[in-house]
């Protein structure tokens, strides 16, 4: 029995988790700052609340993890939380809603079978959630949020794709498909593939010529939103507004010194999204993305409260995070007995506690193994008038200590 | 663990309705099997022709999972079973080679003429909870979620998915002949969602890397011309053809229902609702009535009538499977139910706080529940299996049941450690020893496994037929009277 892991899970060793750790306190440092508080949602969720709100797409939810629980004789199915916004959703609506505003954050795990062996099944992510701002500063202000997070982790070369749900239903609407092609065309675009878009019957040259531009051109400020509302006089009124939505999300980054590429594409497999939506690409890699879902409370029974929100995938990022190991040598102090006598062993545990209770951290070894990597050692021999021998492992050093008191001020003045 | 070189190719068939036009189209193609027909008692076939070719019959349902996982090189089933395999595991080592072109009739999606319900949008829009009934539990789902359902349940069963709406189920996935032929049974069509035809499929692996060429070459003059363009071969993961299939939905829906309105009475709601098994219970359970002086219109031997009739008028009676009726007992969709009691505890196993509860037992259709392993294994009872186990000789087991959730709690409660489960629909002995290495089964006398070379090991429990009720019927007030004026009636039987 070798590998007896669970096919498409993974383990996160130590040097993983001081990585994982690392964007966690990041994460959680500057949602704190933001005025956002964590929230933590059940790991199985009913699969209703993702088939209710039409929010995950068919190819999506026929990856999902569901089963009958042992009193599922009703039929009621449960998942594994497939997606993070739509359980926090149901939070704020059972417990929250109350409050005309909230700003939520969690790390969570989100489960997804994935048949090609590429990605793993369970998947990390930290998100943030803010319900009852309404467009267009909040919009701004979880893409602020988001990048400054990015920033503070130390990725470089990151970029931010910004596009519009709105655009793209509007474009979509233009096709006058029936409501179930509709539905058919807005999976596939939400699936990345927009040649089927450019491939479908368009309704008018005019369209044609929206769609190319929206496709081959990747504006990089307002104005170039300003030029498409220029060259097309006769698009649609929801497309208008849509546009103008966009404008005015684009003029704040402007403002503020954010950069951005506008790429229409850049929305992805969900359907939930109402408005601006964005996502953030390192080394090739999506490494985050969220957007505005005004419809999603209301669709699920509660009050018409506007939404929006983002997510950073921890797994990709940790790829991009240099690897750390679990530097001890910085203030780590082993203490260790000459022999195992009741006697000697005590006082190890006694030596260990008092250099913990100052703030060192203290690491006991009963094997006699030759240590490194360690700032000091305490050798405990229990022979007075020296009980103790302490090693400088930097310095090379070593020297009798006669008492804990005298260990400290050794240790102390480094 | 497969041999290439020494050339062996196994090949699976059906029982049951392709099993003669099957035997026929092997006959003209010269790739008979001697003792291929309905008359058989064997599972195994040899081939006369070819040497390194063996078959075996199998459920038909059991067919496309033994191929994915490789325990056949080659395999003939139904598209249905085929396609509520593949929407589920898209990704899994199935292959469908071809269409043989025969079969008939499709899969529907259809509703009751009672429903309301006369097409598919009306289910997208509504926000109600749908029941869909089916064989094919993965093909419902599939469909729901394809047609945006905001909310279903699906209740997968053995049979008679037919019997369940109205008033059981909102929706069923199931075969039809044709449109006409469902209308019959009081149903509309709503949507086709596949043609049914035998299909010869294969393992993946086998097709890549084994040398089958001489039996394909057989099926050369079957292999279908007209399929769509390209390759012979579908590799399509997902079945494309039925989702984008003609969509022959609705099939005069309306026009069906008016002029059944006219004919069929319509359907009430009774205050005690009972349901009785058909298939082999039925015979016993029908002679068991007649004790207790009930007296039914439509249940005897020779009359099969999803809907009997009795002469209390507050009494609904349906016959479906007795291995669906603890579930549906569950859901209160019957107060009362005659079953098995092994049936019974597989519910119970797998929904430990369900509202199901065993009034008493009728003392006919007494099996034994048994763990059997083959003669030529050299274990005498469980303990001895274990460690044969343990030493991982025969790791992980492999045990064939068609009681899942009482196979796992044997397993588990005995320690033996690891296994894996093959979920079967009857006929487990079929799988031993090639497919799976001890099966937990009924048996009546035993003389079929000592037929197949099995010997029992393990006699888990004995199990009869058992009258069943809903908890919280039993407990209601409305019902009190008639629940206790039934239960002795029946009591009287015994």
């Amino acid at each position: 029995m070798k590998n007896q892991k669970c096919k498409g899970m993974q383990d996160l060793l130590p040097e993983d988790m001081l990585r994982f750790r690392r964007i966690e306190d990041v994460f959680r440092t500057c949602c704190r700052s933001w005025g956002y508080q964590e929230v933590r949602t059940p790991t199985l969720e009913y699969l209703h609340l993702f088939t209710a709100t039409g929010t995950l797409t068919p190819s999506m939810l026929s990856k999902v993890y569901s089963f009958l629980d042992w009193d599922g004789w009703s039929g009621e199915r449960v998942v594994l939380r497939p997606d993070g916004t739509i359980p926090v959703a149901r939070l704020y609506i059972d417990k929250l809603s109350g409050q005309e505003l909230a700003r939520l954050f969690y790390v969570t795990n989100i489960f997804a079978f994935e048949g090609t062996g590429k990605e793993n099944r369970e998947r990390w992510q930290c998100g943030a959630e803010f319900f009852g701002g309404a467009k267009s500063a909040p919009d701004v202000e979880i893409i602020l949020l988001a990048e400054e997070i990015i920033r503070r982790l130390g990725i470089s070369n990151v970029g931010l794709q910004l596009s519009h749900a709105g655009l793209v239903k509007a474009l979509l609407k233009e096709f006058k498909l029936s409501p179930g092609e509709e539905a058919k065309m807005t999976n596939r675009i939400l699936e990345g593939n927009w040649q089927a878009l450019t491939k479908a019957k368009s309704a008018t040259p005019e369209i044609d010529r929206l769609i190319a531009a929206l496709l081959g051109l990747k504006g990089k400020s307002s104005s170039f939103l300003h030029n498409l509302k220029a060259s097309f006089p006769k698009a649609s009124q929801d497309f208008k507004s849509s546009l103008e939505d966009l404008i005015n999300v684009t003029t704040l980054l402007d403002n503020l010194g954010c950069s951005y590429k506008i790429d229409i594409a850049a929305i992805h497999g969900f359907e939930y999204y109402t408005g601006v939506c964005f996502q953030f690409l390192a080394a090739g890699e999506k490494i985050g993305g969220g957007g505005r879902y005004d419809n999603l409370v209301p669709l699920m029974n509660g009050e018409d409260i506007p939404a929006c929100g983002f997510a950073l995938y921890v797994d990709p990022i940790m790829e991009l995070l240099p690897l750390e190991k679990e530097k001890k040598g910085e203030s780590g102090i082993l203490v260790k007995g000459k022999e195992l006598t009741p006697e000697i062993v005590k006082t190890c545990f006694a030596v260990a506690e008092s250099l913990r209770d100052a703030g060192y951290p203290a690491e006991l070894d009963f094997t006699g193994r030759e240590e490194s990597n360690y700032r000091w050692v305490v050798l405990v021999s229990g022979k007075e008038p020296s009980p103790f021998m302490l090693t400088d492992c930097v310095q090379g050093r070593q020297r009798d200590a006669a008492s804990m008191a005298e260990i400290l001020k050794v240790v102390s003045e480094g | 663990m497969k041999d290439y070189q020494a050339g062996y190719i196994k090949l699976a068939l059906p029982k049951g309705r392709f099993l003669s036009p099957t035997a026929s189209v092997l006959a003209e193609i010269d790739l008979g099997f001697q003792d291929y027909s309905d008359k058989t008692k064997q599972y195994r076939l040899r081939s006369a022709k070819f040497p390194g070719l063996s078959a075996k019959i199998l459920q038909e349902k059991d067919i496309s999972i033994q191929v994915a996982v490789g325990n056949y090189d080659l395999g003939i089933c139904g598209s249905d079973w085929i396609e509520e395999f593949l929407v589920k595991y898209p990704a899994g080592a199935l292959v469908k080679i071809s269409s043989l072109n025969y079969g008939e009739g499709s899969i529907h999606v259809v509703a009751s003429t009672q429903a309301g319900i006369a097409n598919l949008d009306e289910l997208s829009a509504r926000g109600n909870d749908y029941r869909i009934v089916s064989e094919y539990p993965n093909l419902a789902e599939a469909f729901a979620l394809n047609l945006r359902m905001r909310r279903f349940r699906i209740f997968p069963v053995w049979g008679a998915a037919e019997a369940y709406p109205p008033e059981n189920a909102d929706l069923a996935v199931l075969w039809g002949k044709s449109g006409a032929d469902i209308a019959t049974q009081g149903l509309i069509p709503l949507k086709r969602l596949l043609p049914v035809t035998a299909f010869l499929i294969a393992n993946r692996e086998s097709l890549e890397n084994k040398d089958l060429s001489r039996i394909l070459t057989c099926f050369s003059s079957k292999l279908t011309a007209d399929l769509p363009a390209c390759s012979p071969y579908d590799f399509g993961r997902r079945a494309e053809a039925w989702q984008a299939g003609p969509q022959t939905s609705i099939e005069n829906g309306l026009d069906i229902s008016e002029e059944l309105k006219g004919t069929r009475p319509l359907w009430q709601a009774k205050e005690i609702n009972l349901a009785l098994p058909d298939g082999h219970q039925q015979a016993p359970t029908s002679q068991f009535l007649k004790r207790t002086g009930l007296a039914l219109q439509g249940y005897s031997e020779e009359v099969v009538s999803r809907r009997p009739s009795a002469d209390l008028d507050w009494l609904g009676i349906k016959v479906i499977r007795p291995q669906d009726m603890p579930l549906q007992v569950a859901n209160s969709n019957f107060d009362l139910a005659i079953t098995g009691e092994d049936w019974l505890l597989e519910h119970l196993y797998r929904f430990p706080s369900s509202p199901v509860k065993k009034l008493f037992a009728l003392g006919f259709g007494a099996v034994k529940i048994v763990a059997a392993v083959s003669q030529e294994m050299p274990v005498a009872d469980v303990d001895e299996l274990r460690s044969v186990v343990q030493s991982s000789k025969l790791a992980p087991l492999k045990v064939a049941s068609e009681y899942i959730d009482i196979a796992d709690r044997y397993l588990r409660d005995n320690h033996i450690n690891p296994y894996k489960l093959i979920p079967t629909w009857g006929a487990s002995e079929a799988f031993l020893p090639e497919d799976a290495d001890m099966l937990i089964d009924n048996v009546q006398t035993g003389k079929t496994l000592k037929q197949h070379k099995l010997k029992i090991i393990d006699v888990l429990f004995r199990s009869s037929a058992c009258l069943i009720a809903n908890k919280d019927s039993l407990a209601s007030s409305d019902k009190k009277g008639e629940m206790e004026f039934l239960t002795q009636k029946l009591r009287a039987g015994l």
